[in-house]
């Protein structure tokens, strides 16, 4: 019979292994999925994985589209993933998101039409500064009433988003709209805009912004005293109490940060790909970040191949969807099973799977 | 190995691909809902089936639905004139920024925007007289409401929306003078938890009649539960038929897919702006059942008749605005320009035009 050893420690050669295993094993069900629906699974497979990168029609248009559709993912997960190391959960990310592209896009937008070097950097600050404030409060909520900061960072999102529909009609709109809501083009300003820096690559500021967190989050993580106490922290916060690390200073940071990075996400997106504050300028990013940051194993490395990953299967599923006639829903199911079978394969990284034969009693 | 044998099929496909894109007209849509959300988006593919009836082996074609309005709209055209797509169908207001991009870059492919007010060469833009049918909805209402409470559920306030407000309150106040709207923004297009809880507040308001500008058909089981009445939005909703969904606005956009993939086809496709209402069929009314007394139901399609006929228009003054300032003298009719751009409620209606 099978049998599960507990690892004394988690086995690093798996932690690498695993996410290669869950990727084949869901191309496999995938496949099944979508052969079951009658289409050719390997076409599909291929569609999905495979065209996105490689395919000699589009792929030069797709590939960089992987780092548009990735960076604020990353750039978000980064931000969380140091607050989930230390147990400090921030859910509210796609509200910090929100508010960090209404403080940048408000900044651009009172200089506006006024041309200057100066105006994207400020409202690169003001977009961070946004973000930071938003991402603070639930700090705050924790650290002087002890209020959960999974629930008050959550709410704060549905919060952010009726400011964002109130100045999308208000304060922000585009008075040369017709009557429709919406701000101005925020990417057709130039002083604002936040275009590819090298053409053909897709790489805009946001791009280059998620690299930069990923390098600073590892340095941070594996040589900085903060990334020690926010280790520590994270695997026994009594522990972390005994050695005098301060809880509270470390809440405020990790919230703050998170919901820095999350604000610059939400302004270069708005500077960038969405172009403009609308009444649905939010598409799930904040969220979806979560995701990433675990599916990163929160380290991260892990969050920048993980951001990626997912991209491509956002990717790669709308051309299945068009191409093979696919249904988004079927997509959602793959993307899923990706997720339900990374996580399930944990077990390798924890446990030893052992051959027993049966002994008698 | 595996690499390999990937690289052989992606260039097979390919090529059969090429050999195809000549005698076929490829034809593409991007939708911002599930095609079976019962309304809006299932009314433009409900028009892409029937394009595909149409013109059986000459075309293609190919959607995307659940796109978000934003960059993601703009990645799925893209890819979508990249695969040899020769004119994309983009079904949502959101998508308007979106695809003027998009056709900057492909000068080749047509597209057709849905609902907005910016057109290229290559993009032509095309929408519905919706408030020719909330004429007619808002005069079943008027005669229908009991409670003189009328309930609506408003999804984005673009002038397309207020403009459907507006013609229903007119329209009921005329044979009801006693009539009062409530109105509850959600923001978005459709979202069935949200409609819904919307249409129950308005019930518990005391509304006795539903009318939606959002394409889910939630409402509706909402109505049918607490005894009220509703109609059908952008598709015929007719499951809910004869109660609560005593008639319905349907959108038949096949007939001009059809025409606009005929001029690809034959080479003579040229930007326009095309606001089609009842008369040509673009709106259609969907059956009024017999919860609807014959008198009511004659008198809306009396109204239907004027419409078609073109002797009246739901617009004509006098019609004061909401503040009390004229906005149509005695006999005068709204021109389109203003409709397009309507941002604000006539006179009698309640709450703020959100801003």
């Amino acid at each position: 019979m099978i049998s599960l050893v507990k690892r004394p420690q988690p086995s690093k050669a798996w932690v690498v292994a695993t996410p290669i295993l869950a990727v084949i094993v869901t191309m496999i069900l995938g496949g099944l999925l979508f052969a079951a629906m009658g289409k050719d699974p390997f076409v599909a497979i291929r569609t999905i994985f495979w065209d996105p990168l490689f395919n000699p029609d589009f792929a030069a248009y797709s590939r960089p589209q992987l780092l548009v559709k990735a960076a604020p993912l990353i750039l978000i997960a980064i931000g969380l993933s140091l607050g989930f190391k230390a147990g400090i959960w921030n859910i509210g990310a796609e509200g910090q998101y929100i508010i960090g592209a209404i403080t940048g896009a408000s900044v651009g937008l009172a200089f506006y039409p006024m041309e200057a070097w100066f105006i994207f950097p400020l409202m690169i600050i003001a977009g961070a500064l946004g973000g930071f404030l938003w991402g603070l409060i639930p700090a705050l909520c924790k650290t002087k009433f002890n209020a959960p900061e999974i629930l008050v960072s959550l709410m704060l999102v549905y919060f952010a988003e009726q400011i964002m529909i109130a100045v999308s009609l208000g304060a922000l709109r585009n008075p040369e709209g017709n009557g429709f809501p919406g701000s101005r083009n925020l990417a057709q300003y130039a002083s604002s805009a936040n275009p590819e820096l090298i053409a053909g690559t897709g790489a805009h500021w946001g791009v280059m912004a998620a690299f930069a967190a990923v390098v600073a989050a590892y340095v941070l993580l594996s040589k900085h005293m903060l990334g020690f106490q926010i280790r520590v922290t994270g695997e026994s916060p009594r522990a972390a109490g005994f050695a005098g690390i301060n809880a509270n200073r470390l809440i405020i940071f990790c919230l703050g940060t998170s919901g820095a990075l999350a604000g610059l996400a939400g302004l270069f997106e708005v500077t960038g790909p969405a172009g403009q504050i609308t009444t649905s300028f939010n598409t799930g990013y904040g969220f979806t970040a979560i995701i990433v940051a675990f599916l990163g194993r929160l380290n991260p490395i892990g969050i920048l191949l993980a951001g990626l990953l997912l991209a491509l299967t956002f990717i790669g599923g709308e051309l299945a969807q068009f191409m093979l006639s696919l249904p988004s829903a079927s997509i959602q199911v793959f993307q899923g099973m990706l997720l339900m079978t990374l996580l399930a394969m944990d077990i390798f990284v924890n446990y030893k799977v052992i051959w027993r034969k049966k002994e008698a009693v | 190995m595996f690499k390999k044998i990937l690289a052989t099929t992606a260039l097979a496909v390919g090529l059969a691909g090429a050999a195809f894109a000549d005698d076929k007209t490829k034809v593409g849509f991007v939708y911002v809902g599930p095609i079976n959300d019962g309304g809006w988006t299932q009314g433009h593919d409900h028009g892409r089936l029937e394009l595909e009836k149409h013109f059986g082996d000459k075309v293609e074609t190919v959607f995307v639905e659940n796109v978000p309005e934003g960059p993601d709209a703009e990645r799925v055209m893209t890819q979508m004139a990249l695969t040899g797509t020769d004119i994309i169908f983009t079904t949502s207001f959101g998508f308007m920024d979106p695809t003027l991009n998009v056709a900057a870059k492909f000068p080749d492919v047509k597209f057709e925007h849905a609902t907005g007010y910016k057109s290229a060469e290559n993009v032509a833009t095309y929408s519905a007289r919706f408030y020719e049918g909330r004429a007619i909805q808002g005069t079943i209402a008027g005669r229908m409401t009991k409670s003189n409470i009328i309930g609506y559920i408003g999804s984005v306030p673009i002038p397309e929306v207020v403009r459907g407000i507006n013609s229903a309150y007119i329209h009921a106040k005329k044979v009801n003078p006693d009539v009062e709207f409530k109105v509850i923004w959600i923001y978005e297009w459709m979202n069935p938890a949200k409609e819904a809880d919307a249409a129950k507040a308005l019930l518990e308001q005391g509304a006795d009649v539903i009318l939606q500008h959002t394409d889910s058909t939630a409402p509706l089981a909402a109505a049918k539960e607490a005894g009220a009445i509703g109609f059908g939005q952008a598709s015929d909703m007719y499951d809910f038929a004869p109660a609560p969904r005593v008639s319905s606005i349907i959108d038949n956009w096949a007939p001009y897919y059809i025409e606009r993939t005929q001029a690809v086809m034959d080479g003579t496709w040229e930007t326009v702006n095309t606001w089609d209402g009842i008369s040509t069929g673009m709106v259609g009314i969907g059956e009024i059942t017999d919860a609807v007394p014959a008198d009511v139901k004659a008198e809306a399609l009396a109204l239907k008749d004027a419409i078609v006929a073109g002797t009246y228009h739901p617009f004509t003054g006098p019609l004061n605005k909401q503040d009390g300032t004229p906005f149509l003298a005695e006999g005068e009719v709204a021109d389109d320009g203003t409709l397009a751009g309507m941002n604000f409620y006539v006179e009698g209606l309640t709450g703020d035009v959100p801003q």
